[in-house]
């Protein structure tokens, strides 16, 4: 029973981490209708350039996180003005966007090779300070608290910009009708760069959350969450934000539950697509559908 | 207010506009009418920025405007009702007035708000209903009432009747006719010849992408190629 609870516990950190990771990835796709295969790369990148910081530069976890998040916002500016700025008026637009942000998946991939080796890499024993407590014969680590608390600011975070501020109700606007958008007055272009920028931050936030959990970080780690995440986003109905936070929960669960159901870590990621699979058949538009983030 | 000289717009090699030439003198309502196709919402879609112009000019209060981005065309005052209502279905009536006015100083466009669902009561009771649950003339005055959020020193409206029962058809008319008497500036595209003469001050039929006639709105309204064409033939005259 404790063990049971012990494995919700984590499930529920990882899948907040999950969560983190699919809702930047549905929010491009909400916007644009494109897939956006570069985020894994940004989310890697993210990881990578905190633990950089930390380690090569000095700052302190708390500083080198908003830097991180930051400069990943920064890749999504960048991403957006070369792989989809220039093909964006073209009809063909959602299958060229998905090519191009493939090959600038390959080339912040191999940035990433260069830059920190193929090694995996960890932050310092010290990054942070890392309390742990039992309650009722639970173990909880402050560091996962942290986490989690992270994750949920992002997420409501963002939740509450697209509902209540003048640029979350423009992106609202811009994912539903881009035409009706501009003769609002709408800077179509600019709406989505921003779109870019939140959507990056938080892929690169779920990379440092990641890498932090499961202290390990490597060039190809994105690989890992790529395909989780689509998953995930597939689960809670494409482009819905908040069905991408509870699909990355309930991904998060499933696969600890799994392995503690069947005592091994093998069939993990088999149960996981197997759901999926399930919910592919019987119900192709997910949880929530992909309306609800226009709703917000 | 407007003036458009010898406007060419294509979609790729086919040429929807040619050489178009027309002015909308301050305060006036202007209508263009012509059948499907003849390219009106081309001509107001390159008026918005929304096509771009592949030759010709494009004067708002004699500024040259014509590769402007659409968005600062708005803040210029050109603003456009399009055909359709477009209303953004999935967001609330309300969100849909705030983003009416959105280049505007946000402090102003709550009171404008208010006084927008004063004038449309409708629009006052249905405030947190998604847009896409309106009926199509509740769709339309919100469309409207959009629009008039930015401020327009030029309305452009293209097709406001189309699809809606008689009975509302009057009802967009007597909003237009007040937006008229108003001093509104209006550039109306309408289906409804009869209807949309009867509000304008002058009018061009366009077919194919060309200006074929203008006048005075009621020198059109007797001219017998308009009445055979658009007017319909009345009964009981040979
Ligand atoms: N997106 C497009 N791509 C290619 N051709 C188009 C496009 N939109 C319109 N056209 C063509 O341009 C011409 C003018 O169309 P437009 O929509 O401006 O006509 P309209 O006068 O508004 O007609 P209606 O009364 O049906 O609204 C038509 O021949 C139409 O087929
Ligand atoms: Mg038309």
């Amino acid at each position: 029973m404790e063990l049971l609870a012990q494995q919700l516990i984590n499930g529920l950190f990882i899948g907040s981490v999950y969560g983190l990771f699919a809702v930047g990835y549905t929010l491009v796709f909400g916007v644009l209708d494109i897939l956006n295969l570069a985020h894994p790369a940004i989310f890697t990148l993210g990881g990578l350039v905190a633990l950089w910081l930390v380690e090569g530069a000095h700052f302190s976890i708390w500083a080198a996180f908003p830097s991180a998040v930051l400069f990943a916002g920064l890749l999504g500016l960048i991403l957006d003005r070369i792989a989809f700025f220039p093909i964006r008026r073209r009809a063909d637009s959602n299958f060229s966007g998905l090519i191009s942000s493939i090959a600038m998946a390959i080339l912040f991939e191999s940035a990433a090779f260069a830059l920190f080796g193929a090694r995996t890499v960890r932050f310092p024993a010290n990054t942070v300070t890392n309390r742990v407590w039992q309650v009722a014969g639970v173990t909880i680590t402050s560091l996962q608290v942290e986490i989690v608390l992270t994750a949920i600011l992002f997420m409501v975070g963002l939740t509450q910009l697209l509902k209540r501020t003048r640029v979350g109700k423009a992106i609202r606007a811009v994912a539903e009708n881009d035409r009706a958008a501009r003769l609002l007055g709408i800077h179509v272009d600019r709406i989505i760069a921003f779109t870019f920028f939140l959507s990056s931050a938080m892929g690169g936030a779920a990379g440092i959350l990641f890498g932090l959990y499961f202290d390990a970080l490597s060039p190809d780690m994105g690989r890992s969450i790529e395909i989780k995440g689509l998953a995930v986003i597939i689960l809670g109905g494409m482009g819905s934000i908040p069905g991408a936070i509870l699909g990355g929960l309930a991904f998060g669960l499933t696969e600890v539950l799994t392995v503690a159901i069947t005592g091994t870590s093998n069939l993990r990621d088999a149960v996981a697509f197997t759901m999926l699979f399930a919910i592919l058949i019987f119900r192709p538009s997910g949880f929530l559908g992909r309306r609800s983030m226009r709703e917000a | 207010m407007l003036e458009v000289v010898d406007l060419t717009v294509a979609y790729g090699p086919v040429e929807a506009v040619r050489d178009l030439s027309f002015k909308v003198r301050k305060g006036s309502v202007v209508t263009l009418i012509g059948p499907n196709g003849a390219g009106k919402t081309t001509t107001l879609n390159a008026l918005s920025g929304l096509l771009p112009v592949r030759d010709g000019k494009i004067l708002l209060r004699g500024r040259d405007i014509t590769r402007m981005g659409s968005h600062r065309r708005v803040s210029e005052g050109i603003v456009q009702v399009p055909e359709g209502r477009q209303v953004l279905a999935g967001m609330t009536v309300h969100e849909n007035l705030e983003l009416g006015g959105y280049r505007r100083p946000q402090a102003e466009v709550g009171a404008d708000i208010a006084r927008m669902e004063e004038r449309f009561p409708i629009l006052g009771e249905r405030r947190h209903a998604l847009a896409g649950t309106l009926s199509g003339g509740e769709q339309q005055m919100l469309a409207i009432a959009r629009g008039l959020m930015a401020l327009p020193r030029l309305l452009l409206l293209d097709e406001p009747s189309l699809g809606l029962a008689p009975k509302l058809v009057q009802e967009i008319f007597r909003i237009v006719r007040e937006l008229r008497d108003n001093g509104q500036t209006i550039l109306l595209v309408e289906q409804n010849a009869r209807q949309a003469l009867a509000v304008s001050n002058y009018a061009y039929v366009m077919e194919s992408g060309k200006v074929v006639l203008e006048g005075p709105a009621e020198d059109l309204r007797s001219d017998p190629a308009v009445i055979r064409t658009y007017l319909g033939q009345p009964t009981g005259r040979s």
